[in-house]
């Protein structure tokens, strides 16, 4: 038993020095220019991504409730985060904070509520029935601007405080990490795994479907929120565009070409996708830079068509996957 | 009272060609359970087929509508072959995938300069347009086409399914595959069929509505694709008139939406209507409730 602590503490221990000496490195990279401001932008928005897909991860990956409106979460968070922070930005770094719990709150709220009537419906009713919500949520985003001016309706959002940068975005990802780390493998996330493999059975040994859906569904929608309110604050200008359907369904690419039911395959995936998009542009150079969208589709259908269990296929790196503290047989008859 | 005849016209013309697109979505979901969404691509391809048809390469349009349908009739079931059969009996979602994959490729493939260009195009139509004046209601000559062609396929789809024996398979295979393989239906060749009919309504619809709306774009096929699956759903997916009706529907909401209240909100509550519609009847309007089976 005390061994198995003892490892326990040394696998957070490498954990924490894993990721500062991550950080560190590239915190040196960027001062140095190694990582110029271009991929600066889009590391960002690779953590960003991360963040956003870890939420789908729990409510598709983990819980198997098929989401097509992911990323109006996201633009919930973001709205709702820069709206406040235009409203209270002069108080710094704290208000900063506030605004991304707002932005958490309020996408975790409207995930709920939402959730409420739709987490009835199953598998690609469910996935229509969130489309049609990113709909509404656009078409609610075009005209916010009439009831709220600052919200720039169809003219987009523009003048919430550039305040986000790496330590923000890397350790807010750090954070999401083990919190969805935590989550997965607590007693609810169990839940959400029985009820992803078959819900009927999940309710009959005691689980209340419903309550835990409902729980994943308003959890991952919080995260969408984060991320998006991370999002307001790393580009200057947001409008309803860039939270439309289109991106839910890279945040499902994401999730899905990660592998269902793996946090280290849709983080990987996540970042790798993000510089992917990027890369292209880069290597393919302004002569060819028109086949970008040719080749990301080419890449999307065979990496579906070789790995159909997605890249990672439910599997985790070690360190994702807490210690389970289980004594084998003849350790339990010795002891 | 002649606005509103005028409306519901409009919105026929619109819910009859959401029905050509629905009927290929509805087919492909009750044979296979994938949501086709390149389906909407099919539709674009079809639309500039039909048009450089009839424009560039001097066919009258009634031809101009034959050669488009049988172009995309191969194109789709050459998707099915290459991005879809692989991945039949893999989780379901892996098909999706590789279904927006297949629909970005057409997407970005058709903006490639040397194929369609990335540039909206206006459309001339084949004939000129005529408007009649009944009543103080107005009917164009397009309108007429459009209906008297979408009445014809549909009529024909109906005969096509229910009366023949390509059509039997094709319900057969809808209810379980290996069923249908034990009754000795070609499965894979049922499935390609499928996918040729849809294709090719996709590509009537897909003229038809650049006549309509005349202009074209590598992109247009998203929303109509989107809307038409989306009409599908609402009237049952897996079920020809549930497409129809939820097509016709659709039409008749959008168009009132726009007319009467505002045209910005057409999607909001179009999309609303199909989640209330969803939480009362969470199989379509004509969708039958499957019961679960432990």
């Amino acid at each position: 038993m005390g061994g198995v602590m003892f490892q326990n503490i040394n696998k957070m221990l490498l954990m924490v020095i894993g990721a500062v000496v991550l950080y560190v490195l590239l915190k040196i990279m960027i001062t140095t220019g190694v990582i110029n401001p271009y991929w600066q932008r889009v590391l960002f928005y690779s953590l960003i991504v991360t963040i956003g897909a870890l939420g789908l991860g729990v409510i598709y990956g983990f819980t198997g409730q098929f989401s097509l409106g992911h990323a109006a979460f996201v633009g919930l968070g973001a709205y709702s985060a820069g709206y406040f922070s235009k409203t209270f930005g002069q108080y710094g770094g704290l208000s900063f904070i506030g605004a991304l719990l707002v932005g958490m709150v309020f996408a975790g709220l409207m995930g709920f509520l939402i959730g409420v009537p739709v987490l009835r419906l199953k598998s690609d009713y469910l996935g229509i029935a969130t489309l049609g919500f990113g709909f509404i949520v656009k078409v609610a985003l075009d005209n916010a601007d009439k009831i709220i001016p600052e919200l720039g309706g169809a003219r987009g959002m523009v003048g919430t405080p550039q305040v986000a940068n790496l330590e923000w975005l890397f350790f807010t990802a750090l954070i999401v990490i083990v919190l969805t780390r935590n989550f997965i493998f607590s007693t609810y996330g169990r839940a959400c795994t029985s009820i992803r493999e078959d819900e009927t059975a999940a309710d009959m040994i005691g689980v209340n479907t419903f309550k835990t859906k409902l729980m994943a569904f308003t959890f991952g929608c919080a995260l969408a929120g984060l991320g998006g309110g991370l999002y307001a604050h790393t580009y200057p200008f947001i409008c309803p565009g860039d939270f439309y359907f289109l991106q839910s369904f890279d945040y499902l690419i994401v999730v899905v070409l990660g592998g269902l039911g793996s946090m280290t395959g849709t983080v990987v995936t996540a970042i790798g996708w993000a510089f992917l998009l990027e890369g292209l542009r880069f290597v393919l150079g302004p002569q060819f830079v028109d086949f970008r969208g040719v080749i990301y589709a080419l890449i999307l259908i065979i990496t579906i068509l070789v790995r159909r269990q997605g890249i990672f296929g439910g599997k985790e790196f070690g360190f994702l996957v807490p210690q389970v503290r289980r004594e084998k047989p003849d350790a339990a008859l010795r002891g | 009272m002649e606005s509103f005849i005028q409306q519901v016209i409009n919105g026929l013309q619109l819910g009859l060609m959401y029905a050509l697109i629905a009927l290929g979505y509805t087919m492909v979901y009750g044979t296979i359970g994938l949501i086709n969404f390149a389906h909407g691509d099919v539709f674009m391809i079809g639309a500039f087929v039909g048009y450089l048809g009839y424009s560039s390469w001097g066919l009258p349009w009634p031809v101009a509508i034959i050669v488009s349908m049988a172009v995309c009739a191969a194109l789709g079931v050459v998707i099915e072959r290459i991005a879809y059969r692989p991945l039949r009996y893999a989780p379901k979602i892996a098909a999706l995938i590789s279904a927006i994959g297949v629909s970005f490729f057409l997407e970005y493939g058709s903006s490639l300069k040397f194929i369609f260009g990335p540039d909206y195009r206006v459309v001339q139509r084949p004939f000129r347009s005529i408007t009649w004046n009944l009543g103080g209601v107005s009917i164009t000559n397009i309108q007429v086409v459009i209906m008297a062609v979408v009445i014809i396929f549909l009529l024909f789809l109906l005969f096509l399914v229910f009366k023949t024996k390509i059509g039997a398979a094709m319900r057969t295979v809808s209810f379980d595959h290996d069923a249908a393989r034990l009754m000795g239906v070609d499965v894979d060749k049922t499935i390609s069929f499928t996918f040729a009919i849809g294709s090719a309504l996709a590509a009537v619809g897909g003229v038809l509505y650049a006549i309509a709306y005349p202009q074209i774009y590598p992109f247009m096929g998203i929303m109509p694709g989107l809307k038409a699956f989306t009409a599908a759903v609402l009237g049952g997916i897996g079920q020809i008139p549930g497409a129809v009706l939820g097509s016709l529907i659709m039409g008749q909401v959008e168009t009132m939406t726009a007319a009467y209240i505002s045209s910005q909100l057409r999607d909001a509550i179009a999309f609303a209507i199909l989640i209330l519609v969803l939480l009362i009847r969470p199989s379509g309007i004509l969708g039958r409730s499957q019961q679960e089976k432990i």
